[in-house]
């Protein structure tokens, strides 16, 4: 097993036709199952015409009517992006994956805002993540699969090449990954560390979990509060950032101290006041991890 | 992006807010000419830099006279202001806003900021105006009153209604408090800011309530949309380091130390950086490349960390997703060379044809030093600073 994604997902493209979504699609039906999983791209303007061998809709819902597809992924440019969450949302879709940077926050903020009042089930995780992959099965998103091993291991991040380092780390170790999953570096998203944590806790096939975190706002502090209670398997965790200036945006939206808060020794201290070993060396992030497993 | 307080009160005189009447001035005549334009008897000269706790470091003065308007202006305008937010060195006044006097009767706060927790816009206000409201936060959190804000139904009559109420607001003047609540929300959602902040907000003897700061800050990824304000955008007020990276799409921050480091995606360069620190070294910069790092935008990086005089070494991380370690390698050897690079140079590749790129740096006969991993790799960048 693994989480949110496996060789049975069926997944659509929204943004098919653009470099990068044709890109990043062409490599993901590379990987493992990608063929048969890659089922549909969308685009209004081109429904009918096909992606070397994928079909394309005009819109999610016809997509998932013609193919039974249950998962998206998002390449569409930030202007159009929220509009296209809300459009797999408004479908249904069981999880949608949006890999867009840049997105407006008042933008976020309206589609979550919907996403709750019309009591959604559909799952949203990003934006301005690599995506999740479920090694040597599925990959959807923009991570090379090939440092991925099939594993026990989960790891979850806000991060995308500090995720690959950890992943590489465990691959190296001979520790490979029951599922790899990138949240995203934007102040508004979707699923949070705390919502990955329950599910590999719920995962039989998940041992233990690397938890990256970087400065900027409480979800790692929330989500260790929450491991301290209910999480039964070991967590290890690093936090980017203990030499980032307060007041500076470092790259991501969302990576910024603002008013004292969201310091990465402040989510340390309750990391580890929670029971989660973590370390000063992101090098040896998959050597502690290893410490941990029983 | 941040701009002027006197931009920002601009951007709340078209969403209702009242701010006190002022004019801009970039010299001592034209500030002159705003105090006789406006009137008197009592002008405030208040220095505009991007930076807050003007007032503290002598950035804000009252003025009873034309010539004391003069005097002070002369003052202010170019002076290094210092403040607890623009570092030991302060900024340069280049603008001043003139502004008339006004009555105050009570000082309070408002801030609005985007909450990620409920992932809505929250107003924060508080009886405690003109303070630093982090030492607010800090002792008496109780005085702090907060809304969220739903954003299908706006900042409505009630919860501004109340929360003017709570700080303090007298019942009279509540239909004023509400319009600039509700103004300021909308200023706040319409521009897509990111900070919107009146310290203070004042009541007046009279029962008026006025802005007599505006700070707004926009979210950069929505600045698409808002050519005007982009206009407004003042780059002597930003690190020119940064602004000559943003040209080539790299993410660029300049810190206190002396080991610059490149590296792509910004988890990752944070977690370089710490490593850098781990080791006993003080990172130079954050420098994220993205996603596609060409021979051209590795040398304008080289370039833009090589203005650092401070710069004794170079680390460059990279790991190979998308971006393949071949291709960067060839950009680094290009780049060394394009800059004639005299720093030692570290550089550790992983991922995506990383023995390919090894390879070509091994080949380069440049004095590259390779590593593995990221803390030896730290480790070396540290060790070939101190030797220099």
């Amino acid at each position: 097993m693994s989480i949110l994604i496996n060789k049975n997902s069926r997944v659509i493209t929204q943004g098919i036709t653009g470099k990068t979504g044709q890109f990043h699609t062409r490599a993901c039906r590379e990987y493992a199952n990608g063929k048969a999983c890659f089922v549909a791209g969308v685009n209004p303007k081109k429904a009918g015409e096909d992606f070397e061998g994928v079909p394309i809709f005009a819109s999610v819902k016809d997509a998932k009517a013609q193919t039974g597809a249950n998962v998206s992924v998002i390449y569409v440019p930030p202007a159009g992006a929220a509009d296209a969450i809300w459009e797999a949302v408004d479908a249904d879709l069981d999880l949608v994956i949006c890999i867009t940077e840049g997105i407006p926050v008042r933008d976020m903020i309206v589609v979550r805002d919907k996403m709750r009042k019309h009591n959604k089930k559909t799952l949203l995780l990003g934006p301005n993540c690599p995506g999740t992959i479920t090694p040597e099965e599925i990959k959807i998103g923009i991570m090379p699969g090939h440092i991925h091993r099939k594993g026990r291991i989960g790891v979850v991040s806000r991060s995308g090449t500090l995720t690959y380092e950890a992943v590489a780390q465990l691959t190296d170790l001979g520790l490979g990954q029951s599922s790899a999953v990138g949240i995203g570096g934007d102040p508004v998203n979707g699923l949070k560390h705390i919502d990955i944590l329950k599910l590999f806790n719920d995962d039989p096939d998940t041992d233990a979990v690397v938890m990256i975190g970087e400065i900027g706002g409480t979800d790692e502090e929330i989500a260790a509060e929450w491991a301290k209670k209910h999480m039964k398997k070991p967590v290890v965790g690093f936090i980017a950032g203990v030499t980032a200036p307060p007041g500076k945006r470092m790259g991501h939206a969302g990576a910024i101290i603002s008013g004292g808060k969201g310091t990465a020794q402040e989510k340390l201290a309750v990391m580890e006041a929670c029971g989660i070993r973590t370390t000063k060396n992101p090098s040896e992030l998959g050597k502690l991890l290893k410490s941990v497993l029983k | 992006m941040k701009i002027h307080e006197y931009q920002g009160k601009e951007v709340f005189r078209r969403f209702g807010v009242p701010v006190p009447r002022g004019i801009p001035a970039f010299t001592v005549d034209e500030a002159v000419m705003a105090a006789q334009t406006l009137g008197g008897p009592v002008w405030v000269v208040k220095a505009q830099i991007h930076a807050g706790g003007r007032g503290k470091g002598g950035g804000v003065k009252l003025a009873r006279s034309i010539d004391e308007v003069k005097q002070r202006a002369s003052e202010i305008l170019g002076m290094q202001l210092v403040t607890h937010q623009t570092g030991p060195g302060g900024q340069k006044v280049r603008r001043l806003l003139i502004e008339e006097g006004a009555d105050i009767a009570k000082e309070l706060y408002v801030g609005m900021v985007v909450d990620r927790a409920t992932q809505r816009v929250t107003l924060m206000a508080s009886s405690e105006g003109g303070m630093d409201i982090e030492e607010v936060a800090a002792h008496t959190p109780e005085k702090i009153h907060k809304v969220h804000i739903d954003p299908a139904l706006g900042m409505t009559d009630h919860d501004a209604d109340d929360i003017a109420t709570k700080i303090g607001i007298p019942a009279a003047s509540i239909p004023e408090a509400r319009a600039v609540l509700q103004g300021l929300y909308k200023a706040f959602w319409e521009t897509d800011a990111s900070l919107a902040e009146i310290n203070p907000l004042i009541l007046t003897k009279s029962g008026r309530v006025i802005a007599l700061d505006a700070k707004l800050n926009f979210d950069s990824n929505a600045l698409f949309r808002h050519p005007d304000i982009v206009e407004l955008r003042d780059l002597d007020e930003e690190d020119p380091a940064e602004v000559e990276a943003s040209k080539f799409d790299l993410s660029y921050i300049q810190l206190d130390g002396n080991i610059g480091c490149l590296v792509n995606g910004a988890g990752l360069a944070m977690a370089t950086m710490d490593t850098i620190k781990l080791f006993g070294g003080e990172p130079a910069n954050f420098l994220d490349v993205g996603g596609g790092a060409t021979a051209e935008k590795v040398t304008e990086a080289f370039k833009l960390m090589l203005r650092n005089p401070e710069l004794k070494a170079i680390l460059v991380n990279i790991f190979g997703g998308i971006m393949k370690c071949d291709t960067i390698a060839e950009g680094v050897v290009a780049a060394s060379r394009a800059v004639h690079l005299k720093v030692p140079l570290v550089v550790r590749m992983k991922g995506t044809n990383e023995q390919l790129g090894k390879k070509i740096l091994a080949d380069s006969g440049l004095p590259i030093i390779s590593a593995d991993t990221m803390a030896e790799a730290a480790e070396k960048v540290v060790a070939a600073a101190k030797s220099r």
